[in-house]
């Protein structure tokens, strides 16, 4: 492997991560704040629809990217509905957003564009554009650092550097402000933030809110920064790699940024290389493919570590008699 | 609002809080009736009444926890809605639950600023707050490491936080709900000493509880509550513990149990250095050596925490444990894979758990599920090899429930739809039916109406007259001292004395609770 | 106190959620410019109005029996088994190894062998999750989701590379040996002389499923297991106490679950399509959720959920065949199923406890 072909699959590693990175950091705070969302993947693919539709029929990317948001947020709505008034089940509403984001996209983008659930292809500013640093032309050619800063660190749409910016943004919101220790207490302890005087409900759908802003960032950069329109199912269980992704990074946003980098990486390498020939032993792309949730599981399972989930989590909160 | 403003006022022209005609329902139970109070401000109003009785209830509608369904509420004299928390906390009104409500994994600081920050940036709130936490801790003996998790905290210091969570809001009025409870006796009077000094700077302090001797000690006048009502209002100087008990009841109480002299036969129980280390690595027994006779009861006091629960765990297969146990002689397995509930139970070892809703019974279950919950392999309950015999189990409930007097006597009905006492009974008429060598109680009466409590123990003697032993686990004094033949105390995981109840007091016990060994007592 | 009779828990809240799940379907349905009326006049004429259509709403009913009792006995544990879709997809490998490793001389061998083969499989894809949730804790939920995804790329890898015969591209296995077909319901109805499409894929797996139900009945409500098992699901710490161990419950539970899940194979993989193909589950697993919320998880409310549904996926198939209405709109239906049924069920119980509440006050 030669150090282009590294750039090449380290480019691609963060393309790929920047969906993870964005919906890890969207179930993050949901699930700091006590609500379990295993409707990522739901909310992204929302997003993703809405947004291509709209940049496609308004030729705006931007105005795509808040179609996206609006669409997420709505799901998140449903999601806050149900587990937080209705004290509901929070998985069973998580997979219901799912299958309800599944259906609808392409049962909306049928009827609207009838072209078999997909929506046109985005062209010129339909697109989210790549953002040339600068100097980056000019350091080109200086050895190593030139290509790596041209190749890897140039060159990404405004939301991979949107992504990366969050990461820091995210860790500073939750342990140094008060909305912050607010939303930490609320997912470890619900009691403890009624008895103080603040709202739960109120935390918790803000919480839910913010994650439905991060989903729908994230699934307009599928459909129109990362590829060039909606087509049916364009997810690909994205949103549980994220949920992996969180369950690794511990609940924390710098573990966070690490999980989705290995992730993508991952996701990189199995687009690059169908098998993988590791002297003599061929590693099949499926492996590949399965690697994050193997991870995952192993993980799970306690062997690196483990994950305390916010003692709260997938509790709705009722006053106890 | 803040203590100048309080004090500014002409002593005793208003009631710091009076309730006016306050109702609470849940559903079809009402909790509050028609409840009415007023509190003078700088005393300590105490609340006495039994489990149920709906005193946690009237204080969470006056700190804003639940909306109250009618009446009004005055503070200072001035009629004072309380929607929520925040406008109780604005009144200058502070709670401490009887279950702490504090962010386990948080600092002091953190739990104290958590809803009473300034700002929306962290760093000078703490900064503030671990000013005026030194402050209050030289003025009132609340000392506790601002920089400690709570979860590295004792319940004592856990308590000193809450306490002090309110007095930083600026509380006038602090709510204390059981809050000796969790407390062994030395750490209840340094409790009542912060209180003291908390009513000498002119606080107002409500006390609910259901001690006694805790409202005879400390408080200005007491406030009797019965099944959701108010029933009476006195001063404390003006009334006596048989007067408050026969308030809180209806009728009059016997405050001791009837019973004869035990006559213990051969040793039933034998337990030699038990030790049990639990899933967090504490060392929750130190090595136990009791045992106990046919014929006799063993009973175990100690404030709760102090490893007496592990010790009905381990005895009943719920935890493993080391050391030996023998039944009959008999020794019996701790640690292996078959240590369970099944083996002690074949071991004539029944099992009336502490905690009769989430041990003792499933309240999701029907009364007749739940007469064979730990016996439902019992040959007696199958119709074949495969299937079970619910035509039989339901006939052989509704003999339970005639001989144990349960209301409403209907076996389909599910466990959570009875009472508290009814509940109790179902677990001891599955327990004591078994005709057990030995049978293991935790709690007997805990959240059991009075009613229900003389039966229980009146059920206890006449097994214990039976010659069957019994170890009886209870933070109730009172209860240890009625029906015990022997009486063992337990505190930090050891037994710290055995005393015979004729010989006793409540005093001598108490030290010994608090871990003032034997000797020096 | 009890607020609502036991009646309005079972029938009436689950009839209300779906009253409202199908309302919001049809305003999808008139969203897209089409007519609900219509589409269900013609939904009802397709799925029910021929032994066509019979015969393929109760194909369909027959997987989602199985995958819904899969789930169902894991709720009565108290466990959410997410994992139906992958531990059906592996059933379908353990019937495949079983129809293609003997040259079968009749069905009627064959069938309880590929049972087995199915289960085995089935269980095996649930273990694991199971021994980790019962050993480490790790939560079955996010265990049995990526187990979905690993299942699918190991089936992937299988067909693609292990299974598929030489020279087909089709990342399939070969056609299943005639000795594995089983009868269809045409066939056995014709025994008995009534007449029955010979086209539709219903098959003698539906008998079979039927069964399932009634011992999943059995097994929960009539034996020392079933009892453990609900004990467990109701308050870990009683069943502690009552000496049932957790462990050996989870596993259990979710062994069965995984049988039951990936026994729907020998409907879609031996009794349909006679090979296995990839993605041969199509969703079935997930349907299973639905199934068993709406079925309460009682046998013979999932026997009808899941024939509800079949009747949907028929209806809808035939939709998306006749009109503009995509087979989609079946998914989005499932959704709200599940929504309403599961996750808001609050939504429409509180308003009919409050109801009850006062009709009892005024009674009083």
């Amino acid at each position: 492997m030669d150090f282009l072909t590294v750039l090449q699959v380290l480019d691609s590693t963060v393309r790929l991560a920047t969906p993870l990175l964005l919906a890890c950091l969207a179930g993050l705070f949901s699930e700091r704040a006590g609500i379990f969302d295993i409707g990522l993947e739901g909310k992204m693919l929302a997003a993703a629809f809405m947004s291509a539709a709209i940049a496609a029929v308004s030729g705006s990317v931007w105005l795509g990217l808040l179609a996206g948001i609006g669409a997420s947020l709505l799901l998140s709505a449903i999601h806050g509905l149900a587990s937080i008034t209705f004290r509901g089940n929070q998985l069973i509403s998580g997979v219901a957003i799912n299958f309800l984001a599944a259906g609808l996209t392409v049962v909306v983008a049928q009827d609207w564009f009838q072209q078999g659930g997909r929506t046109p292809s985005l062209i010129g500013g339909g697109r989210f554009a790549p953002i040339d640093l600068p100097l980056a032309k000019s350091l080109q050619d200086v050895p190593v650092l030139g290509p790596i800063y041209h190749d890897l660190i140039s060159g990404h749409t405004i939301l991979v550097y949107l992504a990366i910016a969050l990461v820091p943004l995210s860790w500073w919101a939750l342990f140094r402000t008060r909305f912050g220790l607010r939303l930490r207490a609320v997912g470890e302890n619900p009691a403890a933030v009624d008895t103080a005087g603040v709202s739960v409900i109120g935390l918790r759908y803000a919480a839910v809110a913010i994650c439905g802003v991060l989903c729908g960032i994230a699934g307009a950069y599928l459909a129109t920064a990362l590829q060039a329109g909606f087509v049916k199912d364009m997810t690909a269980g994205r949103g549980y790699i994220a949920l992996a992704a969180l369950i690794f990074a511990k609940w924390r946003p710098w573990y966070a940024l690490s999980a989705t980098l290995l992730f993508g990486f991952l996701q990189a390498i199995a687009l690059r290389y169908q098998n993988i020939d590791l002297g003599g032993i061929v590693v099949p792309v499926q492996f590949m493919d399965a690697l994050p949730y193997i991870l995952t599981v192993v993980i799970l399972a306690g062997f690196v570590g483990k994950a305390i989930p916010p003692r709260a989590g997938g509790e709705p909160y009722v006053k106890e008699r | 609002m803040t203590a100048g403003t309080q004090q500014g006022r002409p002593v005793a022209a208003a009631p710091a809080i009076e309730l006016k005609g306050i109702s609470k329902s849940f559903g079809p139970v009402q909790a509050n009736k028609d409840i009415s109070i007023r509190v003078m401000p700088g005393t300590i109003h105490g609340i006495i009444g039994e489990n149920g009785a709906g005193k946690s209830t009237l204080m969470s509608i006056l700190f804003g926890f639940y909306k109250a369904d009618a009446g009004e509420i005055f503070i200072n004299g001035q009629k004072t809605a309380i929607p929520d928390s925040q406008s109780a906390i604005r009144a200058g009104i502070g709670m401490v639950f009887q279950h702490f409500k504090l962010v386990q994994n948080f600092t002091v600081l953190e739990n104290v600023i958590l809803g009473a920050e300034d700002g929306a940036f962290l760093r000078p709130s703490l900064a503030k707050a671990r000013g005026i936490l030194k402050q209050l801790a030289e003025e009132y003996e609340l000392n506790v490491d601002p920089d400690a998790r709570i979860d590295e905290l004792s319940v004592g210091h856990q308590q000193r936080v809450e306490i002090l969570k309110a007095l930083y809001r600026q509380a006038d009025i602090l709510i204390l709900d059981e809050p000796t409870g969790v407390l062994t006796p030395a750490e209840a009077d340094h409790l009542f000493r912060i209180l003291e000094n908390l009513r000498a700077e002119g606080k107002t302090i409500i006390l609910i509880t259901h001690k006694l001797r805790e409202i005879m000690h400390i408080t200005d006048t007491v406030s009797v509550m019965r099944r959701g009502e108010m029933t009476s209002t006195v001063k404390t100087s003006d009334t006596n513990p048989e007067d408050l008990a026969e308030r809180m009841v209806g009728r009059k109480v016997l405050l001791r149990v009837d019973k004869a002299p035990a006559r213990p036969g051969k040793t039933i129980l034998e337990v030699d250095n038990l030790k049990v280390v639990d899933s967090d690595g504490v060392e929750r027994l130190k090595g136990i050596s009791l045992n106990v006779k046919a014929g006799e009861i063993l009973g175990i006091a100690g404030v709760s925490g102090n490893g007496q629960s592990q010790l009905l765990q381990v005895l009943g297969g719920i935890q493993h444990g080391t050391g030996t146990i023998r039944i009959n002689g008999q020794e019996i397995d701790l640690t292996g894979q078959h240590s369970d509930g099944q083996s002690r139970r074949a071991r004539g070892i029944a099992h009336v758990p502490e905690d009769r809703q989430h041990e003792g019974l499933i309240m999701e279950f029907t009364a007749w599920e739940n007469t064979i919950l730990g016996y439902h392999h019992d040959p007696a309950y199958q119709a074949n090899r495969l299937l079970m015999n619910n035509a039989a189990i339901k006939d052989e409930t509704r003999g339970k429930i005639e001989r144990f007097d349960v209301r409403p006597p209907d076996p389909n009905l599910a466990a959570k739809n009875f009472s508290g006492g009814n509940q109790q009974k179902i677990v001891l008429a599955r327990e004591i039916e078994r005709d057990p060598d030995l049978l293991l109680v935790g709690q007997p009466t805990r959240g059991v109406d009075i009613g229900a409590i003389e039966f229980i123990h009146q059920q206890l003697i006449a097994l214990r007259d039976a010659g069957k032993a019994i170890l009886l686990v209870s933070v109730e004094l009172e209860e240890i001292l009625g029906l015990s033949d022997r009486i063992a105390v337990m505190f930090d995981g050891r037994i710290m004395g055995e005393r015979l109840p004729e010989n006793t007091d409540e005093k001598e016990l108490g030290l010994l609770m608090a871990g003032v060994s034997g000797e020096a007592a | 106190m009890e607020v609502m009779p036991k009646w309005a828990d079972v029938v009436l809240i689950p009839l209300f959620s779906l009253l409202i799940a199908f309302a919001l379907s049809a305003l999808v349905i008139i969203g897209i410019g089409e007519d609900p009326i219509a589409a269900v006049k013609m939904m009802v004429s397709g799925a029910v109005g021929s032994t066509y259509g019979w015969g393929y709403t109760l194909y369909y009913a027959t997987n989602f029996i199985f995958t819904g009792l899969a789930v169902a006995v894991a709720f009565h544990a108290r466990m959410f088994n997410i994992g139906g879709e992958g531990q059906a997809a592996l059933g379908g490998l353990g019937v495949a190894l079983v129809c293609l490793s003997v040259d079968w001389p009749h069905w009627a061998i064959a069938l309880p062998v590929a049972v087995a083969g199915a289960a085995v499989f089935g269980a095996l894809w649930a273990a694991l999750p199971a021994y980790l949730q019962a050993k480490r804790g790790s939560h079955i939920v996010i265990t049995t989701i990526m187990f979905n995804f690993i299942g699918a790329a190991l089936l992937n890898y299988l067909l693609v590379n292990v299974m598929r015969p030489a020279g087909s591209m089709d990342p399939a296995t070969g056609k299943f040996p005639p000795g594995t077909f089983l009868p269809t319901l045409h066939d056995i109805l014709a025994t008995i002389g009534i007449p029955f499409s010979k086209a539709a894929p219903a098959n003698v797996s539906f008998l079979i499923a039927v069964a399932a139900c009634v011992l999943v009945w059995l097994l929960i409500w009539r034996t020392r297991l079933g009892y453990a098992i609900r004990a467990y699901g109701h308050s870990e710490s009683a069943a502690v106490y009552a000496g049932i161990s957790p462990t050996r419950i989870i596993m259990i539970a979710m062994l069965i679950s995984g049988a039951l899940a990936g026994m729907m194979a020998i409907n879609n993989v031996m009794g349909e399509a006679e090979r296995l193909v990839l993605n041969s589950v199509e969703g079935a697993g997930f349907i299973g959720i639905a199934v068993a919320l709406m079925g309460r998880s009682h046998p013979f409310g999932v026997f009808l959920a899941a024939i509800l549904f079949g009747f949907l996926y028929q209806g809808g198939a035939e939709l998306a065949l006749f009109t503009d209405i995509p087979r989609e709109l079946i998914v989005v239906i499932q959704a709200l199923v599940i929504l309403f049924t599961g996750a808001l069920d609050n939504m429409v119980r509180m308003p009919l406890e409050k109801l009850f509440l006062a009709l009892r006050k005024r009674d009083a």
